[in-house]
């Protein structure tokens, strides 16, 4: 059923809401909500890899760093770390570095 | 207990056990994969990733920050490998140049022929015209499992 062109009586105008917006500074935002680091699933890195890179790199046990290599490969990303911006950069170019698909993000 | 073609030893280093023409084909890919960065050719994209999905600006700073890091870790690894691909003994620091470097190769050569998650299932076709490179890709993915579980011995 199209629902464009429907008649609106004129009783019935809804009042979009209306968005305040404060301006933020970007280090207010970094010290208010944490950042994210998310990894990626593609089709090269090796599982065996993935787990032994979290293992390395962010000092996960085997089991932890297993779970999150296999959330990447079944659900097509994970969470592997987070906090301010500055240490979700570095987490990502470190990942980088060991050729992982990583992205950071605010949450 | 089955041969592998790099073993974990006790004094915290590494045995290599490879023939001279997988040590040269190593030596070459490398050689090749040097070239491709210090060209900055756009094979080597994939190892400079965004860093973020959706904005463009973010990403630029991000990597005029990172650029030269990342590079220089590639190549220090590159330069390792060449020097140690001959070796009987590996030291933990060269074992991970090793794997460094046969993952990187195996990004710029799977983002080449187009790999997915299925060319693990199949055989290859001999009649595919990617047929050589996907052999040396399998290679690259049989050593790297191997190195890469060499190395998870010491997490244990």
């Amino acid at each position: 059923m199209p629902m464009l062109g429907q008649n609106v009586g004129m009783s019935q105008t809804i009042e979009a809401p209306v968005r305040v917006e404060r301006a933020e500074t970007e280090e207010e935002r970094d010290a208010d909500r944490p950042w994210i680091v998310i990894v990626w699933n593609d089709p090269v890195n090796l599982m065996t890899y993935v787990t032994l890179v979290f293992q390395k790199l962010f000092g996960y046990s085997r089991a932890k760093a297993e779970h999150l290599m296999l959330q990447v490969h079944n659900e097509g990303k994970a969470v592997v770390s987070s906090g301010t911006r500055e240490k979700a950069e570095y987490d990502v170019s470190r990942l980088h570095a060991h050729g992982l698909w990583a992205t950071l993000q605010e949450d | 207990m089955r041969w592998r073609p790099i073993t974990a030893l006790p004094d915290g280093g590494y045995a290599v056990e490879l023939g001279d023409a997988e040590r040269e084909v190593l030596r070459r890919l490398a050689e090749e994969l040097r070239e491709l960065l210090t060209a900055d050719d756009p094979a080597v994209a994939r190892l400079f990733p965004a860093a973020y999905r959706d904005d463009p600006a973010a990403s630029a700073e991000y990597e005029g920050l990172v650029r030269d890091g990342l590079l220089g870790g590639r190549l220090d690894a590159l330069t390792r490998l060449d020097a140690t691909a001959g070796a009987k003994r590996l030291s933990h620091a060269d074992v991970e140049a090793w794997c460094g470097v046969l993952n990187d190769l195996r990004l710029v050569l799977g983002e080449r022929l187009g790999v997915t998650e299925d060319l693990y299932e199949e055989d290859i076709d001999p009649r595919d015209p990617r047929a050589p490179e996907l052999a040396v890709y399998g290679w690259l993915t049989w050593l790297q499992g191997e190195v890469v579980e060499a190395l998870s011995t010491r997490l244990e």
